[in-house]
This record gives C-alpha cells, sequence and structure tokens, in this order.
C-alpha cells in the first residue's frame, strides 16, 4: 500500500481525463456546443434585466452587469454543487468495480464546472464594454473572490457528496437550500436597503453573498469589503476542513450504500 | 511455509517471489433488515435505539500467499465469498481486518466494460478507461490502434457506446485490460463473453500473457478451464478458506463436494 499522495499522482491522468468528459459531454448534440456556455447566461441576463429592471425600476445601464455578475457565480455554485452531490451515485459502476480514490469524482465534477464558467465570463467583460463599465487596475482582483469562490465549491462539494451517499433525500432538499442561498445573494435587487436594515445579517453571514459582492465591487473598479472578504474564505477554508474529514472517515462505506 | 494451510503466515515472510499475501482479511457487511436512506427514517431510527444491524461476515480468517507466475483458480459455489475476495484484492473493498500485500500493477477484470460511459464513443473510452487503470493519455496515444484492432470494432469505434451490443463493450473492455501486460491479472467469470471466436482470440492472448509469468486469479465455475489454465486452486466456503493448494488435489476436493 502506497502513500495516498502516490495515489493521486498517479490518478491525475484520470482526474484529467474526467475533467475532459465533464466539459465535453455538457454540450454534445448540440448545434452551438460549448458556445452555450456563453449564449444561455447572456439569454438569462436579459430575461432577468427586461423583468427585474422594468418591475423594480433599475433603469440603469450598468444594472445587467449587475445581474450577470451575479448570476454566473451563483450558477456555478449550484451547478457544482449539484454535480458534486451526485458524483459518487453517478459513477458507482466504475466505484464497484475498480479502486479509484473516490475524491476524484466531486473533484473533477466542480472543476469541469469552473472551467465552463470562467469561460463564461467572457460574456461578462463583453456585456461590461458594450454597456461602457469599463474596467479598471482593481478590477483585476476580481480574482480573489473567484478563488474564493473555487474553494468554498469545493468544501461544500465535498461535504455533500459524502452526505449524499447515505441519504438520497439530499438532492431534494439540496435544491431547496440553493433556492435559499439565491435569494439571501442579491443576485436580482441591490441589497443597501436590506443591509441597513435589521435582518441584514441573513445576507452578510451568506458566503456566496459575500464572494458575488466582492466580485460585483471589482467588475464595478470599488474596493473589496475587506470583512466579507476575510469570512468568506474563513468560511471556505473551515467547509473544506469539514468536508475533507467527512469524506475521508466515511469513503470506506460508500460502496456499502451505493 | 506450507500451501495447504496458510493461516499462520505473517506479513514479514513476504519475500521477492511474493507476488500476493493475504493475511486474516476478514469483511464484514451490516445487513439492515430495512434500508434506512432517509435523513427522516434516519433520525426517528436513532432516536428510538432501532439502527440495529445483522452483521455478516463475508470473508473470514482468509490467509495465503500467491508467488509470481503463479495461475490460482478460485473455486466456490455462489455465494462463498469468491467476487468479495476478488474485490478485496482489487482494492474496491476495504477489508474490515487483516491486509493485503500486492507486489506490481494489478489489473482487475471483475465485469469487463465496467466505468466505461455510454455517451462517449469507443475511441474516448479508449482513453477514459486507460486511465482508470492509471495509464498516461500520452501512453494510451501509443496503445490505441492496437487496441481497435484487436477489438476487430474499426468501423463502429467513434460511436457511441449506447449504440454498442454487450459483446462489443465486451470486448473493447478485454482489449483495454489486456493491452499492457500487468503483474496481476484478476479474471472474475470474464472468459464467457463474445462469440466463439473472440473467446478463443481472448483466451490465447491471456495463455500468451501467462507465458510471460503474469500471476493470476481465476474466478470459474467451469472446472474444464480452471483445470486449461490454473496451477494452483483453492475453494472458498462460506467465507472461509477450506483448502489451498495443487491444482488437481484441490480440484478433486472440489468435485467431491458438489456431487
Amino acid at each position: 500500500m502506497n502513500s495516498k499522495l502516490d495515489d493521486y499522482r498517479k490518478y491525475s491522468n484520470l482526474f484529467v481525463e474526467l475533467v475532459r468528459k465533464g466539459i465535453k459531454l455538457k454540450y454534445r448534440r448540440s448545434y452551438l456546443g460549448i458556445i452555450w456556455s456563453m449564449i444561455e447566461p447572456l439569454l438569462t441576463m436579459i430575461v432577468l434585466t427586461i423583468v427585474f429592471g422594468t418591475l423594480l425600476g433599475h433603469t440603469g445601464k450598468e444594472f445587467p452587469v449587475y445581474i450577470l455578475a451575479g448570476r454566473l457565480i451563483y450558477t456555478l455554485f449550484s451547478q457544482s454543487s449539484t454535480a458534486a452531490l451526485k458524483s459518487i451515485r453517478n459513477n458507482q459502476g466504475m466505484i464497484k468495480k475498480v479502486y479509484v480514490p473516490k475524491a476524484l469524482y466531486p473533484l473533477s465534477s466542480i472543476t469541469f464546472n469552473y472551467i465552463l464558467f470562467l469561460i463564461s465570463l467572457v460574456v461578462l467583460l463583453m456585456v461590461s464594454l458594450v454597456l461602457g463599465v469599463y474596467p479598471t487596475l482593481k478590477s483585476l482582483l476580481a480574482i480573489v473572490p473567484l478563488c474564493v469562490l473555487f474553494l468554498l465549491s469545493v468544501g461544500a462539494g465535498l461535504i455533500l457528496s459524502t452526505v449524499g451517499v447515505f441519504f438520497r433525500d439530499m438532492e431534494y432538499l439540496w435544491n431547496v437550500l440553493l433556492m435559499l442561498v439565491m435569494y439571501t445573494c442579491a443576485i436580482f435587487y441591490y441589497p443597501d436597503k436590506i443591509l441597513r436594515s435589521d435582518v441584514g445579517w441573513i445576507l452578510k453571514y451568506n458566503p456566496l453573498f459575500c464572494i458575488i459582492s466582492n466580485f460585483r465591487s471589482c467588475v464595478f473598479g470599488k474596493s473589496m469589503d475587506m470583512w466579507m472578504l476575510g469570512y468568506s474564505f474563513v468560511f471556505s477554508i473551515f467547509s473544506i476542513l469539514v468536508g475533507v474529514l467527512a469524506f475521508e472517515k466515511n469513503q470506506d462505506k460508500f460502496i456499502l450504500y451505493i | 511455509m506450507s500451501d495447504k494451510k496458510g493461516n499462520d503466515i505473517k506479513m514479514n515472510n513476504v519475500t521477492k517471489d511474493t507476488a500476493l499475501m493475504l493475511s486474516d482479511i476478514g469483511m464484514r457487511f451490516n445487513l439492515s433488515k430495512e434500508k434506512v436512506d432517509s435523513v427522516k427514517e434516519y433520525f426517528i431510527k436513532l432516536v428510538k435505539h432501532e439502527l440495529k444491524f445483522d452483521e455478516f461476515w463475508a470473508l473470514r480468517n482468509i490467509s495465503f500467499e500467491v508467488k509470481k507466475g503463479e495461475r490460482v483458480g478460485i473455486l466456490g459455489l455462489n455465494g462463498a465469498g469468491k467476487s468479495t475476495l476478488m474485490k478485496v484484492i482489487a482494492g474496491v473493498f476495504r477489508p474490515t481486518e487483516g491486509n493485503v500485500y500486492k507486489q506490481g500493477v494489478l489489473a482487475p477484470m471483475i465485469e469487463l466494460g465496467a466505468g466505461f460511459d455510454m455517451q462517449y464513443t469507443g475511441k474516448e473510452n479508449i482513453y477514459l478507461y486507460g486511465a482508470v487503470l492509471g495509464y498516461s493519455r500520452k501512453f494510451m496515444d501509443e496503445k490505441v490502434n492496437d487496441i481497435i484492432e484487436f477489438t476487430e470494432l474499426k468501423n463502429f469505434i467513434d460511436v457511441p457506446l449506447k449504440n454498442y451490443s454487450s459483446g462489443m463493450k465486451a470486448r473493447l473492455g478485454f482489449a483495454i485490460a489486456t493491452v499492457v501486460k500487468p503483474d496481476i491479472l484478476i479474471l472474475d467469470e470474464v472468459l464467457s463473453v463474445g462469440d466463439a471466436k473472440f473467446r478463443k482470440k481472448s483466451e490465447k492472448k491471456l495463455l500468451d500473457m501467462m507465458d510471460t509469468g503474469t500471476t493470476v486469479l481465476f474466478v470459474s465455475h467451469n472446472i474444464e478451464q480452471v483445470k486449461r489454465i490454473c496451477d494452483k486452486a483453492l475453494i472458498l466456503d462460506h467465507g472461509s478458506l477450506v483448502t489451498y493448494g495443487d491444482m488437481e488435489d484441490v480440484v478433486a476436493k472440489y468435485e467431491e463436494m458438489i456431487k
């Protein structure tokens, strides 16, 4: 029995293959293929802008950019966490027959979703340029909340993939929880009024809201909120710790439950 | 080290010739009478202290050693623990007790084509499955033509696997698993796939491999096949090792058992 590290080095090929598979299969048999990862957010942005822009009276030119930035990040989180949640069960054919480090499955599904997400960021850049929201030097700092986003996705993914093996209900429950996350992320409204009110903590303690908020600040060339950055980072690291511990402790039992 | 009774083998007896050594392997399953897989049920049972399981030892006190180049037939009735033992050796199950020591690359052929993706084409699956077995993409680039040739599926190699017949999938699985000579090969009832022609071809390929010193664990209900392929054999019964030794003696004993 070699050490775990050797194991993971040996299977790095498999990791790459699994990521490749996820990307290849996502848009297979559609005519536009990977271009969909850019068109789809663009179309959703238009719909959301029409609906919420008119309803709430936000007619500013930056409102579509505001919506798109938030929605892209929320979509990544919801898709990667859902994919990770199902990853062990979806790969049971392989898990039951050959030995493979099981963490590869949630990690590869998070990674391929993240890569598609990075591609779709091109749309954000194009929309901002068209609408006259020009990036500044500070916009480069956007990479910081994006890294925190990846960490949070990994942590949540590891926890969910472990729980998902033992309790099938989690798939449905998580859908509902994601809805809660979405409404507390201020994707299609401005949060200032809520943040000043008594219930502002609902948003402030949602790590995904902190990430979205900081990412938007970067996009619009403003400074990040340091408290939010620190909180979301610490939360993400903590979730990874919990995720790794839970996964490690239970992965030998997975095979008995799938 | 006697071959007949391997229960005394300890890990420190591993020598350079050892391909595989099992010491005191035990595998326990919890057979819950009703499957608890919803959160609500789990907590209700937890509160009521009803989370009880029936313990079931699928394997107990299994110890034996296989030397390099030996071909061991695994015999036993249905439910004797043969496949569980193979999965423990392959690393799919972590044993509840005991240790498995293996030397070299192990290729499990427990079910051909497990791990294939049905949306993926034949060729893409070659790379995917190669990666599952631990081979790099560069290495598979060199081997991909050999594999396609062996499967005789050239015209179908860019078709998604969902359109393959089960025989075609088995061919592909066999061809990938045998493209490299592994040190230890686990064959669990896989020589009964494909048509007669491919079966002959694959048996020949396996025999060629064995001639070059691959260690083989061969699970089969076909005693003739075991006689033809193996030089040693063991019998499992209800999770324990009954006999381990030279093929002729063990097969004779097994034939007695199943009479």
